[in-house]
């Protein structure tokens, strides 16, 4: 069964209502992943229509959390893309040691794989001592899941082997604990990070940093939200400090491309002018 | 009669894709106007060698898209590993770390239903070999949306079970051998097809 289409005004009708009843603004997120993810929300809600779904998500605040989980799914790996962590240990961490104190904000961290992961290689750099890693989001649950710090164990296979392709110097295991099917990850690593709720959509700069990593959120937003959001970023990263994208994600149609130059740009790593 | 115009083409395919589609792109010729986006089941987690081997055999610039990458006529895009691609309405490129569809990331059902329902009956859709049903799906969607809908035929198809689905599922317009598809892909730019009654 492929479920009709809902029209355009039944979408802006629902992001209309949700933002003015929980202040979470999807309004600006690029259409096409955002109608997918509310196909499955519609399926897995038993809704018939979004005009349903917008009256249930505004009678019911429990209906509008399951209903986040949907718009912002996320799920990522430690060390997922191995080359950037590598150029981010052997090109960004060499200037970043110049530092007497280093503050890295991972923007849209999700579940928290990609701050652990930054974690890892500042604490095996030495770093970590002097580190504060400010990770954000804008999904409670994922922020709490982030916050404990516990994988399945399954995962740590693959983790593993990308820990090797990113350069790690020892083994993964050295960071977590093993306990029944899941892995709990090093005290040291959770004491330098901390978790909090931001949106590149509604909130502004918190922070000066020296790196700012936020990878594979921007796909999720249209160009004029980008804009938005890179403004925020680039107002973060301090003069001659870093701002990692994802893989495919660029600053080439940014208005903002010329406050950097690129200092990685097989991987995505660019420097504040 | 009206005349319908195909603005865009997105193919799909998986096991013995690759050596169809070294039957189809030689036949594009150069300066050849529709842009193409392919979209072939990768391992997730290596570089896709994907877009020289491609360029090998073309005669159009072939990249892999950025998000937000602008579609230009004459381009062929390939689909990265271990992103979902997908089309806006305002004729860019976008792309999702979402979950796999039918164990695939990039999936031909996500790429060909957001194809259809930004460029409606202005695109041709094509299904080649592949062992699974990613694309069915999409196909339908397409066909539904007003689109022309190729497949490889399953007959000659390295493997059948991907274009065989289409078939099953959706009443598609072509079914050929790939050299044959080529040479249809070419002819679409050539003139505007009529509207076929309905």
């Amino acid at each position: 069964m492929i479920s009709p289409t809902p029209s355009d005004t039944e979408l802006a009708e629902l992001l209309d209502a949700v933002y003015h009843r929980y202040h979470y603004d999807f309004r600006g997120y690029a259409e096409a992943s955002l109608r997918r993810r509310l196909a499955s929300a519609l399926t897995h809600l038993r809704c018939a229509s979004v005009g349903e779904l917008r009256a249930r998500v505004l009678a019911q605040p429990r209906c509008f959390s399951e209903l986040l989980q949907f718009l912002t799914v996320q799920v990522s790996d430690l060390f997922r893309d191995p080359s950037y962590f590598r150029s981010i240990r052997e090109k960004v961490v060499p200037y970043l040691r110049t530092f007497p104190s280093i503050k890295v904000w991972v923007a849209g961290c999700a579940t928290g794989e990609e701050a652990y992961s930054l974690a890892i290689v500042f604490a095996e750099e030495g770093l970590l001592d002097r580190t504060l890693i400010y990770a954000t989001d804008i999904h409670p649950e994922s922020l709490r899941v982030a916050e404990a710090g516990v994988y399945a164990l399954d995962r740590f296979a693959r983790f593993s082997d990308s820990y090797r392709l990113a350069g790690g110097h020892g083994s993964l295991a050295n960071f977590y604990t093993a306990q029944y099917s899941s892995a709990i990850l090093d005290r040291k690593l959770k004491q330098s990070i901390l978790f909090s709720d931001h949106s590149l959509a509604t909130d502004v700069a918190f922070a000066e940093v020296e790196l700012v990593s936020c990878r594979n959120v921007l796909i999720y937003f249209d160009r004029p939200l980008q804009d938005r959001a890179i403004g925020v970023l680039r107002d973060s990263v301090r003069r001659k400090g870093f701002l990692g994208l994802g893989a495919k994600e660029t600053l080439r149609f940014s208005p903002h491309a010329e406050a950097f130059t690129e200092a990685v740009p097989e991987d995505r790593i660019y420097q504040r002018r | 009669m009206a005349a319908r115009e195909v603005h865009m083409i997105v193919i799909g395919g998986s096991s013995g894709a690759i050596d169809a589609l070294r039957a189809i792109l030689p036949a594009l010729p150069t300066g050849y106007p529709l842009p193409l986006a392919v979209l072939l089941h990768l391992p997730p987690t290596q570089p896709s060698h994907l877009v020289e081997v491609f360029r090998a055999q073309a005669r159009l610039p072939v990249c892999e898209p950025d998000d937000k990458e602008p579609i230009m006529p004459g381009t062929i895009y390939v689909a990265p590993p271990n992103y979902h691609l997908l089309v806006e309405r305002r004729g860019s490129f976008a792309l999702s770390v979402d979950l796999p569809v039918l164990f695939s990331r990039p999936s031909i059902d996500v790429l060909f239903e957001s194809a259809a329902a930004a460029y409606g009956p202005h695109l041709a859709g094509v299904l080649l070999s592949g062992a699974n049903e990613d694309g069915a799906r999409g196909l339908e969607c397409i066909a539904r949306a007003g689109g022309l809908t190729f497949v490889e035929s399953p007959a000659t198809a390295a493997v059948r079970t991907m274009p065989a689905a289409a078939l099953q599922r959706t009443a598609v317009a072509h079914s050929a051998p790939a050299a044959d598809l080529g040479k249809l892909l070419a002819r679409l730019a050539a003139t505007p097809r009529p509207v076929e009654a309905s």
